[in-house]
């Protein structure tokens, strides 16, 4: 089940300047009952976006049409809490490609890191000059590269290094799936079952 | 031979492979699965059409959407319903093991773990949800996975994972009077903060730590995911071979001898090195409570709450935010605030124990009429023990009923919603906004704190009903 390749990416960015998202704002729990992987774009940060009789909330970000793109950046300590894929799913079917934040609660950059979805952390002083740029012109784009694991802001050429796992980096530039690599290691698996009995 | 912490000790034990540059493979004794995250794992070993890899070592039960009255009858809620008869599904076609809806040892999938045995020292346990962190109690290293994830230990046994760091987090002295295992977590996060400990694997230690009963200890690892952590384990002693002895998935006969013995070296050896070492006095926690919509902000139920002008900026932003949407005034007291629902029950605080103290405080009063008090058992087996030591008729007596095991209001999946603009003091773990149904406010405390609430119907320092 190979993932969508990612090499670099330019995009306009999306702003949610806010910290401790939490994996139950991204998508409540009572859009958990699937089966399937599909559609949970379609409410993603539900409660944010819409009020309890369905009427878009204006003034949140995702539905002001001035800012658009494939870049969503959050604030510090990203996906917390539940361990729940459906977060980086909803975020990935939504449209978006890179999550940037200056933290990432761990389950959720294992869990989009296995979906194609490629978190990027920055430094806090890097995610205000981007906040920034943002703000003066929200068409400015960033530059993720992933080869060579930097993010750049276009508009002012700036640019910060990022860390990514150099296995997962692969994995990600070829579209390849983790679970293929550990079946292929099932003698070894055995081995290991035996050497413990 | 290099000195190793707990956390070194099981981890290694169980390194199938060291990717260069990568993850390590590490082999997973116990899989626990339930119907909310394994559904498209499933999905997706049937896609590559394999089955999974060790059934036997893989135990599944419906805990997330079951309805908490009437479990006789079919689930309403169309969608939940899918949701476990897909689990029933997908259980039957791959020789995995189930406790459904109605079966005897049926409950949330961090309590039936330990209650059966399941859990043991010394092992590697995943489950799709981030309470995995629970079972460290046992001296097992145990974390949260993602679907993708439940997927590939399905398929293979084995998870790949980075090795986490490790941190140290010791608590000495004696508690004070009404101070729980819960109090001492929430006081831990609200001091390092809902993000303090991630990438981290915790120990704790310390002598306020081991002389909690296990359930004590299973709630402290349960809430180590809220302040980021990986997971958190303790040292297997004589409490925990007592707890897991005898029960039905536990070792038997000389198996258990053998493993006794091999449990015992599961410590930090002297001089072992941690990234990070954190030492509180549990002389200076007091009952806790949190105010705001993550676990770290928290406070001695007795505080007045900040006013926010300490903060710097961003934290202050991100307070009163919290605040606005608890409707809270910052400076004022929680004490004496008023609220609508008391929720005792989760992986944090279902257990029998839980029970048990919340009987023995309310025993000959009277609950408050206006609260409505949901008390949800952990388990089948925490539900009938709670019968058989007529734990039910002392809360009927006080005018509370014991529901249906399930996660119930602690996520709000099935009916158990905390309505819009409503308050409640949970036992759970998560105060995040919506968490126990659109809109809901929590507060987080232990079962004692629940207690008091729920004869008064305000916030209450369970010390002076005590
Ligand atoms: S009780 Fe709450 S935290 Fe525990 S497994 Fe259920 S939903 Fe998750």
């Amino acid at each position: 089940m190979a993932i969508d390749k990612f090499i670099t990416l330019e995009s306009p960015a999306i702003p949610l300047p806010i910290e401790n998202v939490d994996t139950d704002q991204i998508i409540p729990a009572r859009f958990l009952k699937a089966t399937t992987r599909d559609g949970f774009g379609e409410n993603l940060f539900r409660d944010w976006r819409y009020d309890k009789n369905n009427n878009k909330i204006s003034n949140f970000v995702l539905n002001n049409s001035t800012y658009t793109g494939k870049i969503l950046v959050g604030g510090r300590n990203f996906g917390s809490g539940s361990s729940r894929e459906h977060a980086a799913w909803a975020i990935y079917d939504y449209g978006f490609k890179v999550v940037v934040s200056s933290f990432f609660a761990d389950i959720f950059k294992n869990n989009s890191l296995n979906n194609g979805l490629l978190p990027v952390q920055v430094s806090e002083g890097f995610l205000s000059k981007i906040y920034s740029a943002i703000e003066a012109n929200p068409a400015t784009k960033l530059k993720i590269d992933l080869e060579n694991q930097t993010i750049t802001l276009l508009s002012s050429g700036e640019s910060e290094k990022f860390d990514i796992n150099p296995y997962k980096r692969t994995c990600l530039m070829n579209g390849y799936d983790d679970i293929d690599y550990l079946l292929n290691m099932k003698d070894k698996i055995e081995a290991f079952e035996k050497s413990k009995a | 031979m290099s000195k190793k912490t707990l956390f070194d000790k099981v981890w290694d034990s169980h390194v199938v492979s060291q990717i260069e540059g990568g993850p390590s493979v590490v082999y997973i004794d116990r899989h626990l699965v339930h119907e909310v995250t394994s559904p498209q794992a499933f999905a997706g070993l049937d896609k590559r059409g394999i089955k999974v890899a060790r059934p036997k070592q893989t135990f599944a039960t419906p805990d997330h959407n079951v309805p908490t009255i009437d479990q006789h009858l079919t689930i309403r809620d169309v969608l939940s319903r899918s949701q476990v008869e897909t689990l029933t599904k997908n259980c039957e076609n791959h020789g995995v093991t189930l406790f459904g809806l109605n079966h005897p040892w049926q409950g949330v999938v961090h309590v039936v773990g330990p209650e059966l045995g399941i859990t043991l020292p010394g092992s590697t346990m995943v489950c799709g949800d981030s309470h995995t962190s629970t079972h460290g109690a046992f001296g097992a290293v145990a974390f949260g996975i993602g679907t993708s994830e439940v997927e590939m230990v399905l398929a293979t046994q084995c998870i790949m994972q980075p090795k986490p760091k490790k941190m140290l987090i010791e608590v000495n002295g004696k508690l004070g009077k009404g101070v729980t295992a819960k109090d001492i977590i929430l006081y831990i996060i609200s001091k390092i903060s809902a993000s303090g400990g991630t990438g981290y694997f915790i120990e704790f230690a310390g002598s306020a730590i081991t002389s909690l009963s296990m359930e004590g200890r299973m709630t402290l690892c349960n809430m180590s995911i809220e302040m980021g952590a990986r997971g958190g384990m303790i040292a297997p002693d004589e409490t925990t071979f007592n707890y897991v002895k005898g029960r039905e998935f536990a070792p038997k006969g000389t198996d258990w001898d053998k493993a006794v013995v091999y449990w015992k070296t599961l410590k930090t050896d002297d001089g072992a090195e941690f990234d990070s070492v954190i030492r509180y006095d549990g002389g200076d926690i007091e009952p806790m409570i949190t105010y705001g919509t993550n676990p770290g902000m928290g406070c001695k139920i007795s505080d007045t709450l900040p006013d926010g002008s300490e903060f710097a900026d961003n934290n202050k932003t991100t307070f009163l935010k919290a605040l606005k949407y608890m409707d809270i005034e910052p400076g004022s007291k929680m004490l004496g605030r008023k609220i609508d629902y008391v929720f005792l029950g989760s992986c944090t605080n279902g257990r029998i124990e839980d029970f048990r103290t919340f009987a023995s405080f309310v025993k000959g009063k009277k609950k408050d009429k206006d609260t409505i008090v949901w008390l949800v058992p952990g388990s089948k087996q925490v539900e009938k023990q709670c019968i058989e030591e007529g734990i039910d008729k002392i809360l009927n007596e006080a005018g509370f009923e014991l529901r249906q095991p399930g996660c119930s209001a602690c996520l709000a999946m099935n009916d158990d919603k905390v309505p819009e603009g409503k308050y409640a003091v949970a036992t759970s773990n998560r105060n995040f906004e919506g968490r126990q149904g659109p809109g809901s406010r929590t507060f987080l405390a232990s079962p004692l704190t629940a207690a008091a609430a729920a004869l008064t119907g305000v916030i209450t320092d369970p010390r002076e009903l005590m």
